[in-house]
């Protein structure tokens, strides 16, 4: 029998493209305060500490080690988990898991990345499928995947170029009103429209930034939670789901739709989503979930996952974009926060997620907070498909 | 603890010093495929069996700066059985993922975990990746690695508690010698104290027989809830107490002879598996010894003697398979394993000793084991496990 678990508290720095004033110790030192005085709690009262980052963004082994100088680790229990893009929520799910064991009292989750003191675009061609073929021809780079994707939602004509901007256009109002976001400019149509092209049909205005911060997350199991905090964010339940690219398929430059799995990334979004579900008894997600937050590393992305969480019909995304439907005053908000695509620090982001998704049902969000929201839901993905969703509610379930 | 969690089985590749007829996800595939044929288990992204028995969640250890690739295990799901299933990485030594996967059980989250580590160290160099393993700012530019950190903890050994070089050595004779009965150990060898002596010096006081062997290989473990375990196996191991800790990361903020997080680690595992006097109740003990005086500082630190005591068991001859308290009769780390799997091939070990599958190395009437794995510069982080019958 598992114990019942809330998130307490939540700390975040803010999101920059550079930093240098900082060290990554003093970074994640200043995330960790942040969610300790939001929890209302001392490093004394945490029992275990979790890290996550990529280790050849900034060139750190295990950087769990330095780490224990800022983030309270010393004489603590933990360990470094790392999954790629979804390390943030990999960390958040260790976290429960722990936390659900009744073993610990307060347990708090870092996620990371200093991306100013390394280069991740290099550390990013090292996500080979093939060390003699890939990496021979350079490495393989997110981008081309991307692509590939948003090629074929023009293709099934799920959405246009147009509604791919006015989406961003949404996205960058979201991200206006979120202190910690990195990218708060709002954008219109045209700016989204005639920003530089990348690899057809992605623009750079439709892709995440590379950022600077850090993401810390406390989590109580019920005894402690309803001691310490008001509005703990229960964590009803969690999933991880590992999709996988086809190696021969994918080394090839076989696009993953020709096969049964889908595009590649979308399978774990998709199986992480139907499987929360399923858990947690939700049959219309679109109607029992007020608030949803999802790793969109681009906007093409955004649109993709709403089909991919069945929040909307296959094909339907353009439809949804139209009516505004996942704006903060639609019926089923996405990211106010302003996703991924206005904040990346890679490391942090699927944390992030997570937090974001807790911190609209513990009302704490400002600006940027939905009224009345009761359930939230968190999905998130990363290579090779690796994904993590959570649902969270705002009383006990 | 609500639920009991048990090890069902445990394989390993022979470990060796360079792996070139398989590749890694080969080598990762000999461990997994061999756990699967053993007990009969399927993924539950494959719809497991009617029985409920499948594996629900895959634990994978190693590290990108190892594998030189980002998301180290992202290219052997096809191996490691990933597609489809509850997956997650940790980044450190294998010990730690089993800690993890007795976690995930004890959660109620989940009831079948496969954990797997592999490493082949023979691909890289490991003092470049050691040496990013310290802070950048001030550590790192004296281009120490954890070599040198650890010659640096033996020297502090040595003057705090009087142990000898020639203590350290008997360390590495007994577990060589211990290695010619463990078929996957890589550097079984018959040696006397003065050939580890002069072995060639690498950094003062450690000669090349002090230390581990570059290695390659893979081990994996199924562990499973109380119900689930007594349906696959007659024989199941019990994880009784788990504990890990980190201590502080500046090698001058630690007293080096200290090891207070590996004390820390072992007196939460202890509390938990309800061990009062760990000298009399634990009956064997699997030690990750990178470094020969490492056995002994660690069994300090794991309170199985007094301080300083250890270099004169090793001495008398405790320690040794035919000793009251048998350490390493597998060969430990210095007969070669990777880091990093290291920590996971102690828990194999002691678990093969409680199943009575350990052949040859079998030590008789063992009731309770320790499993010991670390990680980082000098011991930074231990993990504890004890495991009972």
């Amino acid at each position: 029998m598992s114990e019942r678990i809330a998130v307490v508290g939540i700390g975040q720095t803010e999101f920059k493209s550079r930093w240098p004033e900082i060290s990554q110790v003093e970074m994640v030192h200043l995330a960790v305060k942040r969610a300790l005085e939001n929890a209302h709690l001392t490093i004394k009262d945490i029992d275990a500490v979790f890290v996550g980052n990529m280790e050849l963004f900034e060139g750190n082994y295990q950087v769990d080690m330095w780490l224990t100088e800022g983030d309270g680790a010393y004489l603590k229990s933990g360990m470094k988990i790392q999954t790629g893009g979804s390390t943030g929520s990999s960390v958040c799910t260790t976290v429960f898991d722990h936390a659900a064991t009744g073993l610990f009292g307060a347990i708090l989750g870092i996620a990371y990345e200093k991306q100013d003191e390394g280069s991740s675009d290099y550390g990013l061609r090292l996500v080979s499928e093939d060390t003699f073929f890939d990496i021979a021809n350079g490495g393989r780079a997110a981008g081309p995947a991307m692509a590939a994707m948003a090629l074929d939602m023009l293709r099934r004509k799920s959405v246009t170029e147009e509604q791919i901007a006015q989406l961003r256009v949404q996205e960058s109002e979201n991200a206006s009103r979120n202190p910690h976001a990195h990218l708060r400019k709002k954008l219109t149509v045209e700016e989204v429209m005639n920003s530089r092209l990348l690899i057809p049909p992605l623009r750079i205005l439709h892709m995440c930034p590379a950022s600077v911060g850090a993401c810390a997350m406390i989590v109580a199991p019920e005894k402690v939670a309803k001691k310490i905090s008001p509005n703990p964010a229960w964590v009803v339940d969690w999933v991880t789901v590992h999709g996988g690219t086809l190696p021969p398929l994918g080394h090839m430059g076989v696009y993953m739709e020709e096969t049964e799995l889908g595009p590649q990334w979308a399978f774990g979004v998709e199986q992480a989503s139907l499987k929360l579900y399923t858990r947690c008894g939700i049959a219309n997600p679109r109607k029992e979930v007020d608030v949803i937050e999802v790793y969109n590393m681009s906007t093409w992305h955004e649109a993709e996952w709403w089909e991919r969480m069945h929040i909307c019909e296959k094909n339907d995304a353009g439809k949804l974009i139209k009516e505004r439907a996942t704006a903060m005053d639609g019926d089923i908000p996405v990211n106010p926060s302003g996703g991924v695509v206005a904040t990346n620090a890679i490391g942090a982001s699927a944390m992030q997620r997570f937090a974001e998704a807790a911190i609209q049902v513990r009302n704490e969000g400002g600006e940027r907070q939905v009224p009345n929201v009761k359930t939230s839901m968190a999905v998130t993905a990363g290579g090779d498909s690796y994904s993590a969703a959570a649902l969270f509610r705002k009383s006990l379930y | 603890m609500t639920r009991r969690v048990a090890i069902v089985t445990a394989v390993q590749t022979k470990f060796v010093s360079s792996q070139t007829d398989l590749s890694i996800g080969e080598m990762i595939w000999e461990a997994v495929g061999k756990v699967l044929q053993e007990t009969g288990l399927k993924f539950e992204a494959q719809g497991g069996d009617k029985d409920g028995l499948f594996i629900d969640k895959i634990i994978s250890c190693s590290e990108d700066y190892w594998q030189g690739r980002t998301i180290s295990d992202m290219l052997y799901h096809m191996e490691e059985g990933g597609l489809g299933m509850s997956l997650t990485k940790v980044s450190g030594d294998g010990a730690f993922a089993v800690y993890h996967g007795a976690v995930s059980i004890l959660s109620g989250k989940h009831d079948v975990v496969l954990v797997i580590a592999y490493r082949k160290e023979s691909e890289t160099v490991g003092s470049v990746i050691e040496n990013a393993g310290f802070d950048p700012i001030y550590l790192r530019p004296l281009g120490i690695d954890f070599l040198t950190a650890a010659a640096m903890q033996a020297n502090r050994y040595i003057y705090r508690y009087g142990v000898t070089e020639e203590q350290f050595a008997e360390v590495v004779v007994k577990n060589k010698g211990n290695a010619f009965r463990n078929p996957y150990a890589q550097e079984a060898m018959e040696l006397t104290v003065p050939e580890v002596l002069h072995s060639k010096m690498l950094s003062y006081p450690l000669k090349e027989l002090d230390c581990k062997p570059v290695s390659d290989g893979a081990c994996a473990l199924v562990l499973a809830s109380e119900e689930r375990a007594k349906a696959l196996t007659s024989k199941p191991v019990w994880i009784t107490g788990i504990g890990n800790c980190y201590d502080a990361h500046y090698l001058g903020d630690r007293d080096l002879s200290d090891c207070d997080s590996l004390q820390m680690a072992a007196q939460k595992a202890y509390a938990m598996a309800g061990i009062t006097d760990p000298s009399k109740e634990i009956g064997l003990a699997e030690i990750s010894e990178e470094f020969s005086y490492q056995e002994l500082l660690w069994m300090e630190g794991l309170r199985l003697c007094k301080r300083g005591e250890a270099g004169r068991l090793i001495q008398d001859g405790v320690t040794r398979r035919d000793g009251r308290l048998p350490v390493n009769p597998s060969g430990g780390v210095l007969s070669g394993n990777p880091s990093g799997v290291a920590g996971m091939v102690r828990v194999a070990e002691a678990f093969l000793q409680l199943s009575d599958r350990a052949g040859d190395r079998q030590i008789a009437k063992v009731e309770t084991a320790l499993a010991h794995g670390v990680y980082g510069p000098a011991g930074q982080a231990h993990c504890v496990i004890i495991l009972k019958r």
